[in-house]
């Protein structure tokens, strides 16, 4: 399994002031498949995909994607190997319209140099028409063409949810992380948001990890789920294996076990 | 009311896609030309300085308004350029070279400061960028065989292409022949993918990130356009100053281009502009004030900077948009009469961050 697997996480520790917010976590995600992290709230997993985007580092413990090893990377080089993510308080460029939000999505594969860009050569106009092309598959993908033009800071939250999605996903990444996709949604943008991850799934071939405490929405198109409380990891199987995990039903009743 | 149709890709990043927006800046642009047609000499001078400053605010709004990184030390910027620009043609560098080698000196020392400031935030930055201002002025002020020191440094004749440039409409001229780069040269860098790292930078840092951008190197980027940009209007300064000494380069001439952004809106071109009009408005205003003022408060030394501040701190508290937010609600107001109503510019619900459901 960990030969074919696409992420593969290995005894993930941090402490923040003598608290273990992670320890010793290790699992793996396999190209293709949906990855749910559940687990009550401060139990850690928002601090795992941290983590794994470099913005908090570990105290111990590997973390491997394909041939990378992410720990050797600088925050802003984790996108170049594929894996872009969301943010649980959406993180959007509040004063770009949602089209300059979308482009800076497709930095990585755009080259910056401000001499060229002061002059806007011929070749910076190419390569800006070209990937505004990109960007629109994605609006056209998200249904969100109406919004376009608008300023974030304009924008009703469902909307910024989902720009905050289509900005990832122009970075064309292999890997998303989702921190919270449909926490705050009503339930028909909700379940908007599970359509949408499907064909995510199937139509870009993206892994998707995605933490959720909407179980409706785990149950549906989550492969494989990870509980995890304090830290600590409790179970890993399939969506009815850890509803009925006697251990997982604890942590979240608030009984210790 | 106009409404936009677009037929392609190519209308976003074209600039000016409106006929209105065409219209008026093409007038804009025609009165500028014809400027000394319909000026006096003294206001002529008077409108190139506006020009200049309007560079200089253009190089803090750079910085500032897109990159949200403040600087209470561009002052130097603009001594340094004036200062260099000096220094070289007066060993006979023409000024030509002379503008290409300040403008990248300026860009060089800027990019240092972005090193040295790239890890601090607010506060902290203020702070370093007000000292590296204090050191740029003993710097001037100290290094008399170079700078001539406190008793000054006069600045060579103006000369262009082996052509002298004496008259006020020929230094007019080169004014807006360099605004007008300055102008294009930032409104070109926004619609490319250094400038939205910049707005990226600005509005969440991790994020950009998380998205693969270089957020150090963005703010040394920043930074060094930034000081190019404000040491050229210090080379066109120095011309419109004739004399040059080291204290018109202090914290009061930072604050005053602090000043001219935040009122006239921070991140937009525009906004430097208007606020380099308000700035030249400024001083009449002031002379004015003093008169009708009783003498115990008009004669006060502390006066200017006091009226700075305030006005920063009325506008941040009362149109945070500055002079550009009212001019676009203005121009909104005029594209969709009689349908404009109070609530269009009212704030929509803005959101918690914590909101959401367990
Ligand atoms: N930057 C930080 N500094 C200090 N403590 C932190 C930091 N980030 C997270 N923690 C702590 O780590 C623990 C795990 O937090 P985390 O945000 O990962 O929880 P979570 O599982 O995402 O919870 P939620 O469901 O509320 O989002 C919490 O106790 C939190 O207080
Ligand atoms: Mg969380």
């Amino acid at each position: 399994m960990s030969a074919a697997a696409m992420l593969s996480v290995r005894n993930l520790s941090i402490m923040f002031g003598g608290v273990h917010a992670v320890e010793d976590v290790s699992f793996d995600v396999n190209p293709g498949e949906v990855f749910a992290i559940i687990g009550p709230n401060g139990a850690g997993k928002s601090t795992i995909f941290n983590l794994i985007s470099r913005l908090y580092e570990p105290c111990s413990g590997t973390i491997h994607y394909g041939d990378h090893d992410l720990l050797e990377l600088p925050a802003h080089k984790i996108v170049r190997t594929g894996i872009a993510r969301t943010f649980q308080n959406i993180e959007l460029f509040e004063q770009a319209t949602v089209l300059q939000n979308l482009l800076v999505g497709r930095h990585r594969h755009m080259s910056a140099n401000p001499l060229t860009a002061l002059a806007f050569l011929p070749s910076v106009r190419k390569s800006e028409l070209e990937h505004r092309r990109k960007v629109e598959d994605v609006i056209d993908l998200l249904d969100i063409a109406q919004y376009r033009d608008e300023r974030i800071a304009d924008l009703p939250y469902g909307a910024r949810k989902n720009v905050e999605l289509a900005r990832a996903l122009c970075a064309e990444p292999t890997l998303l992380l989702l921190d919270e996709p449909a926490s705050g949604l009503s339930s028909e943008e909700s379940d908007d948001v599970g359509f949408w991850l499907e064909d995510i799934k199937h139509d870009l071939g993206v892994t998707l990890v995605m933490v959720e405490h909407d179980m409706n929405l785990v149950g549906s198109i989550a492969d494989r789920v990870m509980a995890i409380n304090d830290g600590r990891l409790i179970a890993i199987g399939t969506p009815d294996e850890i509803r009925d995990n006697q251990e997982v039903q604890q942590a979240y009743l608030g009984v210790s076990a | 009311m106009q409404v936009l149709f677009k037929t392609c890709y190519e209308d976003d990043i074209r600039f000016l896609a409106k006929t209105g927006e065409k219209v008026r800046v093409g007038l804009v642009i025609a009165a500028l030309l014809a400027a000394p047609l319909w000026l006096q000499n003294y206001y002529l001078a008077e409108l190139g300085l506006l020009l200049v400053y309007a560079i200089a605010g253009i190089g803090l709004m750079i910085l500032t308004g897109y990159t949200g990184q403040v600087s209470f030390g561009h002052a130097a910027f603009l001594g340094i350029g004036a200062y260099c620009h000096s220094i070289l043609i007066s060993h006979g560098v023409p000024f030509s070279v002379s503008v290409i080698l300040t403008t990248a000196f300026s860009a060089a020392i800027g990019m240092a400061l972005g090193r040295s400031a790239s890890r601090m935030h607010g506060f902290y930055l203020a702070i370093a960028t007000l000292a590296f201002l204090i050191l740029v002025e003993t710097l001037l002020g100290e290094w008399t065989s170079m700078t001539g020191g406190y008793a000054g440094l006069k600045v060579p004749a103006l000369v262009v292409f082996g052509m002298p440039l004496k008259a006020v409409w020929q230094q007019y001229y080169l004014d807006l022949f360099f605004v007008l780069i300055v102008v294009m040269a930032a409104a070109n860098l926004f619609r490319t993918s250094t400038g939205r790292s910049f707005l990226a930078v600005r509005d969440s840092e991790l994020s950009a990130r998380s998205l693969g951008v270089n957020v150090e190197w963005v703010k040394i980027q920043s930074f060094g356009v930034s000081a190019a940009i404000t040491g050229l209007a210090g080379v066109l300064l120095a011309h419109h100053l004739h004399y040059l000494s080291p204290e018109v380069f202090n914290v009061l001439e930072s604050l005053k281009l602090m000043l001219m952004i935040v009122v006239g809106g921070l991140g937009s071109i525009l906004g430097a502009i208007f606020g380099a009009i308000l700035i030249s408005l400024l001083p009449i205003s002031i002379s004015f004030l003093k008169d009708v003022l009783p003498p115990g408060i008009g004669q006060q030394a502390g006066l200017e900077p006091l009226l700075f501040g305030l006005i920063i701190v009325l506008f941040i508290v009362f149109e945070p948009l500055g002079i550009y937010g009212r001019w676009m609600k203005l121009r909104y107001f005029f594209e969709t009469f009689p349908y404009c109503r109070k609530s269009s510019f009212v704030r929509q619900k803005s959101y918690l961050r914590t909101e959401r459901l367990r």
